[in-house]
């Protein structure tokens, strides 16, 4: 099944995937640009793996140490950074480099702690595509990547559709790829995670207990790229889901121009 | 392991659940790095509040047993406060900043040592239960000047680290606005003002509690972590 949480006539409704777009539970059948999509699952815990693709890893070697055969680069995000298909992300004016990120998102569906490998896959309840977007103007050298650059408010993108795991017989073979106005910029492979996602799981629920809403969003491929105000960006994974994000100004949030510096 | 019931009579009379720590917001963490803040890895001292997430696997409560590893020289406790605030707080101004605060709460900041600041694992500080919080959520209303705590932490009932809030890189007020400017902090969320330098360690078996001066008193039990079987041992 293939479901999603979308608002829609003055309430929030869950919704499965429909040829004329989706069916909500009380059996409407709508549009895909007749609802607001909303994240497809009520997130707990949001974990992100930072280098978790060795191509990336190579990409950013210049000012990054770390190689795939280290432990994973786990950091947390809060609540306020997700938003649903076809939002709008804020890029604030004058930074030089804000980039997408595609991600497969790993949704947690029962309580793991202390899982082997062998046992983590049946804890993992489906799979929804995320875009996790970065500032890199912000990136400082203290507990990186720090909130600034990765925990911003609607700067994770999660949807459209959370689809169940049982939908997916490999994970670990699923081609993903962004777009920038239609052109393709970034491409890649769930195969060439360094950690795949047992191994996540294992390595996680060793210290910290796992519960269902929880989301593992499993690292992006080389292929990362600046995007501006006006664009529309769509991150796609083979068989889970196609993501519209688009950027807009400090205008739309009432943001006026930083000031401009004037000499007395 | 789940957030704490902790009910309170202001709005909005309980927590969100979500958890957000400042880090290095003591003066002297960053006076005791010396001309190390300058070289690489870090290169410049902290620009914009250092901030780290507590998901909700780390929460737990006044007089919880904490399981700590066992091999372990000791874990670092970190006496903090936490602003528990009162509204959607978003693009805060020095002004409105403690009017969205609608109480405090003593928190630990509990973790192993750190060799590093620059991009410490996660598994060090994020483990289940090392961010208790309580006894209580006190009204804004009955504490005057959040900057301005005395606390008093001990080991086994003998005081180890006395503090206080005062003298912040980042008062109250000031961690509002800044952290605000990018994130919006919604009503029952909870922002720690950050550990003092030199958190003192306990060890497996010792009691913590932490006294803030009008908060109440914060007391938990480290109890061993059951070794970790299977491959990943």
């Amino acid at each position: 099944m293939r479901s999603a949480r979308v608002a829609c006539g003055g309430a929030i409704h869950h919704a499965v995937s429909h040829t004329q777009g989706l069916r909500l539970a009380d059996g409407r059948v709508l549009a895909e640009d007749a609802v607001v999509w909303l994240p497809p699952f009520e997130a707990g815990t949001i974990i992100a793996l930072g280098l978790n693709y060795g191509d990336h890893l190579k990409e950013l070697a210049k000012e990054l140490t770390v190689t795939s055969q280290d432990e994973p680069l786990v950091f947390f995000k809060g609540p306020g950074a997700l938003i649903g298909h076809r939002g709008f992300t804020r890029r604030p004016d004058g930074v030089k480099v804000m980039h997408y990120e595609c991600e497969l998102a790993v949704v947690i569906g029962s309580t793991a702690r202390r899982v082997t490998r062998a046992t983590a896959m049946r804890h993992v309840a489906g799979y929804t595509v995320c875009n996790d977007y970065a500032i890199r103007d912000y990136l400082e050298n203290w507990y990186r990547p720090n909130l600034r650059v990765k925990n911003r408010d609607g700067c994770t993108v999660l949807g459209p559709w959370l689809v169940d795991a049982a939908e997916v017989p490999d994970p670990h073979a699923l081609a993903l790829r962004t777009l920038v106005n239609g052109k393709v910029v970034q491409q890649g492979s769930t195969a060439d995670m360094a950690h795949d996602i047992p191994a996540l799981i294992e390595y996680l629920s060793a210290f910290m207990t796992l519960q269902a809403g929880d989301v593992i969003l499993t690292g992006t491929p080389e292929g990362v790229s600046n995007v501006d105000v006006g664009d529309e960006v769509v991150t796609e994974i083979e068989g889970i889901g196609r993501l519209v994000n688009t950027i807009v100004g400090d205008a739309e949030f009432g943001r006026s121009a930083p000031a401009v510096q004037e000499t007395p | 392991m789940a957030t704490p019931q902790l009910h309170f009579d202001v709005p909005p009379y309980r927590l969100s659940g979500a958890v957000y720590g400042a880090l290095l917001n003591d003066p002297a963490q960053l006076l005791a790095l010396g001309d190390a803040v300058h070289q690489p890895p870090y290169k410049a001292p902290p620009q914009a509040p250092v901030l780290e997430v507590k998901p909700r696997h780390t929460l737990a409560a006044d007089g919880d047993d904490i399981a700590v590893p066992g091999g372990a020289g000791g874990i670092e406790i970190g006496a903090t406060l936490g602003i528990v605030v009162g509204r959607v707080a978003c693009r805060l101004s020095m002004a409105q900043a403690l009017q969205a605060v609608a109480g405090y709460v003593i928190a630990a900041d509990l973790g192993l040592p750190l060799a590093s600041h620059y991009r410490p694992s996660v598994r060090l500080k994020a483990r289940d239960g090392f961010c208790p919080l309580g006894p209580r959520v006190v009204p804004a209303a009955e504490v005057p000047n959040p900057d301005a705590l005395s606390f008093e932490l001990s080991v086994d009932g003998e005081v180890v680290q006395r503090g206080s809030t005062a003298g912040r890189v980042r008062n109250v007020a000031r961690l509002l606005v800044d952290v605000t400017e990018f994130m919006t902090l919604q009503s029952g969320d909870l922002l720690l003002l950050g550990r003092s330098h030199a958190a003192p360690l306990a060890r497996v078996g010792q009691s913590v509690a932490i006294a803030f001066a009008g908060l109440g008193r914060l007391q938990v039990r480290l109890v061993a972590e059951a070794p970790l079987e299977g491959p990943s041992a």
